[in-house]
């Protein structure tokens, strides 16, 4: 057998190793999260450090690509909707989408590209230039310390981030409206309005609690156990990304089937 | 009074490669002990195995007469709460600044007033004569002023075990002067036991009670400076000529 074909066939069951280390890993490091999240102490100032870092650095982007979603939807929906004369379920149709599924987890899917990113890397400098075994021998945990209040953050952070996106996205599509047809902004509230009730509003929004724990947990975990210094700091920085985006998306589908079974 | 450390047939591999290799050893109350040998073979191992921030694959840590791998987490911070480890990479909290990396320790452990704390950073600051650095980020300092921080990080908690991985690679001659005699007098004022990683022979011979070379994950050399200096042993003649004509180039 050619050299090759033999280093395809390592390299094949190296990565199958390696998927499976890492889902396994994941869901330890999940589980550890779980059970320690509520055991005192709490680390209050930590956590409302990173609401700020991880949270409120965010909104520039969640901004701009909540109004464009709005806006663009409105734009590419329009003509469909004139040609069947439906303009003025427009609005409807709109908040609809993005407050059921485009607004969570678009904004989600941004803020692990910024903040999953920003933990694995954070987190993966610090364990390789020696700061998270200086943290462990001073008698300070650095699970609660680092992983925990990251985590915790994140989850607080990502639902409010996805209400103001969904307000902006509204936002945007009523100017993407207004610059083609008249439309009071009293009417486009009052269709918005009508068109949404509580089973749409709860559920999208609940589910960005878990995609926050996604984010949070998927970039701990990979900054945690980056090694090979600079290399493992930028590996981590990638495949949280990565692998954070993916579990979005699949923890999506589950969701979604979840809450069409509960509420239709 | 110095905590004692107990290193019983200890080893530790990292995939095919044996770092130590049933090494044992014994550092009693209040005794400097200093570790020489060659890169890799396992010296900071040693370390990093006696606070448990690696598990031997085989082997127990006793300090204080404490198995260390038998201790709860919680019983296992009350013990590291009275050891100071100087990293060799300094391993200062590069988000914070170098007060913030002195107070962390004493605020996370310890009781003490504002006052209290103010005066025991200004202290330990004076102690590796850098009060100018207190507010500064890692980030502003150079390789000598992080190891000199993170040598009164190691010591602001006034720890019976201090355990030093290279405390002074990367120092100009008078700093390392400075901070081996700090060492002594550490020794001298806490009484506290010290483990010292070095390659640095002139470090070695202002601070060492014992001197212990490791080879190849064993201790191959147990015994004073003096006699470690005079020892007609081709391995160890060979290590510390190199050691001294490095001091000599300035290398």
């Amino acid at each position: 057998m050619p050299d090759g074909t033999k280093m395809s066939s390592s390299e094949k069951h190296s990565k199958i190793k390696d998927f499976f280390s890492t889902v396994a890993g994941l869901t330890n490091f999940g589980m550890l999260f779980l059970k320690n999240v509520f055991i005192p102490p709490i680390e209050f100032a930590e956590i409302k450090k990173h609401m700020y870092e991880l949270g409120v650095k965010t909104l520039p982007i969640i901004s701009v690509t909540g109004f464009i979603i709005g806006l663009v939807l409105a734009m590419q929906s329009q003509p469909v909707m004139v040609r069947f004369g439906a303009e003025a379920f427009l609005p409807g149709m709109v908040s609809l989408s993005v407050v059921r599924e485009l607004g969570p987890v678009l904004t989600a899917l941004i803020f692990a590209g910024r903040v999953s990113s920003g933990i694995g890397s954070e987190i993966a400098s610090m364990r390789v230039t020696e700061q998270i075994d200086a943290m462990e021998v001073s008698a300070i945990d650095p699970f609660k310390f680092l992983i925990e209040t990251r985590v915790l953050a994140c989850i607080f952070m990502l639902p409010l981030l996805t209400m103001y996106a969904i307000f902006l996205a509204l936002f945007g599509s009523f100017v993407a409206i207004l610059l083609t047809q008249n439309m009071a902004l009293q009417y486009y509230v009052n269709s918005v309005v009508q068109a949404i009730n509580f089973t749409d509003l709860i559920p999208g929004i609940l589910k960005t609690f878990f995609f926050g724990f996604i984010v949070g947990i998927v970039g701990a975990y990979k900054g945690f156990n980056a090694e090979n210094g600079t290399v493992g700091v930028g590996e981590a920085s990638t495949s949280s990304v990565v692998i954070s985006s993916l579990l979005i998306l699949m923890a999506d589908m589950v969701l979604v089937k979840i809450t069409v079974l509960l509420w239709g | 009074m110095g905590l004692n450390v107990r290193v019983e047939n200890l080893s530790k591999r990292f995939g095919d490669k044996i770092v130590l290799d049933n090494l044992s050893l014994e550092v009693t109350n209040g005794q400097n002990v200093v570790v020489f040998g060659r890169s890799g073979t396992g010296k900071s191992v040693l370390l990093k195995c006696i606070v448990k921030l690696l598990k031997p694959d085989i082997g127990t840590v006793l300090i204080d007469n404490k198995n260390i791998n038998l201790l709860s987490n919680k019983q296992l911070n009350d013990l590291r709460k009275k050891i100071g480890f100087l990293f060799q990479s300094a391993a200062l909290y590069d988000s914070m600044t170098v007060k913030e990396n002195l107070r962390f320790p004493l605020v996370r452990n310890f009781n003490y007033s504002t006052a209290e704390l103010e005066a025991k950073i200004i202290t330990a600051l004076k102690q590796v004569d850098l009060t100018d650095a207190l507010n500064k980020m890692p980030s502003e300092l150079s390789g000598g002023m992080k190891k000199r921080i993170g040598l009164a990080r190691a010591i602001i908690t006034e720890p019976e075990l201090i355990l030093y991985d290279e405390p002074t690679t990367g120092l100009d001659p008078i700093t390392s002067k400075e901070i081996s005699q700090l060492i002594v007098n550490l020794k001298k004022n806490l009484n506290a036991t010290s483990i010292i990683v070095t390659h640095d022979l002139i470090c070695g011979q202002t601070v060492a009670d014992r001197a212990i070379v490791l080879n190849e994950g064993k201790i191959y050399f147990e015994g004073s400076i003096n006699s470690l200096l005079k020892s007609n042993d081709v391995f160890l003649k060979k290590f510390f000529s190199m050691e001294i004509n490095e001091i000599q180039t300035g290398t």
